[in-house]
């Protein structure tokens, strides 16, 4: 693979002075110091991942759409499609104490979700939404387990014996 | 009085799509409470575990094929969606170009670019590379690149005669020095902690090294540095890190009556090599009565040996001979994917990423939904 290899740039050296001062990014943290591990340098990562999500977080996706009852609401999701409205309706649907759910997407053009929930007494809809979207988890962690499990044995089966 | 309950017979016959001659009947899925009097169809993620099941067919880098059974389609098409548009991978995204005159404009050679699939180290493109944020008001927009969201790649060819070439030479691959630009002329230029994580294997490169990007003549020359970031198919389809990702219903085909001699031959070649196949009627078939095959031991039936097969061209429901014959059908809980990877993933990561996508998603509304209420 020495073709592969000629085809990576030597790493640009920041004490030359013929470095191209264009876009090229360079690092803003401190660089690891001396052969540092490779498992720092991720737990370093991590750390700052989390951050970005955590401020990612703060915007409010869901809200409650004005005229709804403790049993009938309807639900504004921002940012969401068919891919969760489709999946979420099904499951709520599957709820025993929802009356009725839908979802529409009032306008193309606008990155906008809504979806609609009635129960019966006895339970809310905030109730019925919650209990969808755990439930929506739940059927990801068994199609992942059986999904890895079927690989696993796939891969058996390919090795002659 | 209590409802009879429904056999499972009565269960698996609702779960059957059927395809008729001219018409496509029993679409949706029923199994909903309060649908059927009686029964009980609430969530159940105990029966959701015994009922879901997946069989691989292939299972290759470059391509994945397998069954997903027993869910119902709007999961499976939350899966299939994810994986077009929802999963990230790094693509050319800004083009700088210093020098062409080439014969192809800067702005196609730009978009010829960022169409390249390329991939690199997997402990890099997940757990290294990130997005690129947004630049702050009145701050230029590389004010946000830095080496763990963005990566830069260089071409730089020039096209010159070739000396060695024989006379009489017209392969332009021969008689030109870089009369062809390929993906491979591309060089990547690691910066920072790329070096580390991008280092000899691992570097980032295309995955066809031999996509032609431009032909040039002696004298031409394209002098150009890109950058790559982090991005998802519902931006620009240069960021899916499927070629197809798709799924098809599994066929049913049911022979109501027999099917026998010259009758068989013809309805074997109505479906695709492989889904009907001829069997001799015993003789305990043809002893029974009203079984169909009264006084045929010995003659050629049609039997279904791999609906998986079939396309369901209906062809057979064309033919008079068949009417009442058989009965074709797809069986509405069972998804068969066909995932075709671009190369920077192996084509079943992007399955079980598209299912962590999902549940990741179905996670943070969830916590959404409780900050609502507070």
């Amino acid at each position: 693979m020495a073709k592969s290899k000629s085809r990576t740039k030597a790493p640009q050296n920041a004490d030359e002075d013929d470095v191209v001062m264009q876009e090229l990014p360079t690092s803003h943290q401190p660089d690891v110091q001396d052969d540092a591990s490779m498992a720092e340098a991720n737990g370093e990562d991590d750390a700052d991942i989390e951050d970005e999500e955590e401020v990612e977080d703060d915007t409010q996706r869901v809200r409650l759409l004005p005229g709804s009852t403790p049993t009938a609401a309807s639900f504004e999701f921002l940012d969401e499609g068919h891919t969760l409205g489709n999946a979420l309706r099904y499951i709520i649907m599957k709820n025993p104490d929802v009356e009725f759910c839908a979802y529409a997407i009032p306008h193309p053009s606008e990155p906008k979700m809504n979806v609609r929930i009635q129960t019966y007494e006895g339970t809310t809809a905030i109730d019925a939404l919650q209990k969808g979207l755990k439930d929506l988890q739940d059927v990801c962690d068994v199609v992942s387990d059986k999904f890895v499990a079927a690989q696993k044995g796939f891969k058996k089966k390919s090795i002659p014996p | 009085m209590p409802r009879k309950q429904p056999t499972e017979e009565d269960l698996e016959r609702r779960k059957i799509v059927s395809v008729n001659a001219e018409t496509v009947t029993d679409v949706t899925s029923t199994d909903f409470p309060g649908n059927w009097p009686g029964e009980n169809h609430a969530w159940d993620i105990e029966k959701v575990i015994r009922d879901t099941k997946i069989e691989f067919h292939q299972n290759e880098p470059a391509e994945a094929s397998f069954s997903l059974i027993g869910v119902d389609a709007s999961i499976a098409n939350a899966f299939r969606r994810i994986m077009i548009a929802d999963i990230p991978t790094i693509a050319i995204e800004k083009v700088f170009i210093d020098n062409n005159t080439s014969v192809i404009q800067d702005e196609v050679l730009a978009h010829r670019l960022g169409l390249i699939p390329f991939t690199g180290g997997r402990e890099g493109l997940d757990n290294f590379m990130r997005w690129l944020p947004k630049p702050k008001d009145n701050e230029p927009i590389e004010s946000t690149y830095f080496d763990y969201n963005t990566i830069s790649l260089e071409l730089k060819v020039t096209c010159t005669d070739n000396p060695d070439a024989a006379p009489g030479e017209k392969d332009p691959r021969k008689l030109y020095n870089h009369g062809h630009v390929y993906a491979k002329d591309i060089v990547f230029a690691p910066v920072g902690r790329q070096v580390k994580y991008f280092a000899g294997e691992d570097a980032i490169r295309p995955v066809n090294p031999d996509i032609l990007i431009a032909k040039l003549r002696p004298g031409q020359q394209i002098e150009l540095s890109m950058i790559m970031h982090k991005g998802v198919g519902s931006d620009h389809a240069k960021f899916s890190p499927v070629a197809t990702a798709s799924y098809r219903l599994l066929p049913t085909i049911t022979i109501l009556q027999p099917i026998l001699g010259r009758d068989a031959e013809k309805f074997a070649k109505c479906f695709p090599e492989g889904v009907i196949g001829l069997a001799k009627v015993t003789k305990e078939e043809a002893a029974r009565q009203g079984s169909g095959y009264e006084g045929h031991a010995g003659e050629l039936k049609a039997v279904v040996v791999n609906p998986m097969l079939d396309t369901v061209s209906r062809e057979c429901l064309r033919h008079g001979e068949f009417k009442d014959k058989v009965r074709l059908g797809r069986k509405r809980d069972h998804f068969i994917f066909n995932v075709e990877s671009t190369g920077q993933w192996e084509s079943d990561a992007i399955f079980l990423a598209s299912i962590a996508h999902l549940k990741e998603k179905a996670r943070k509304l969830e916590q959404q939904v409780v900050d609502m209420v507070r």
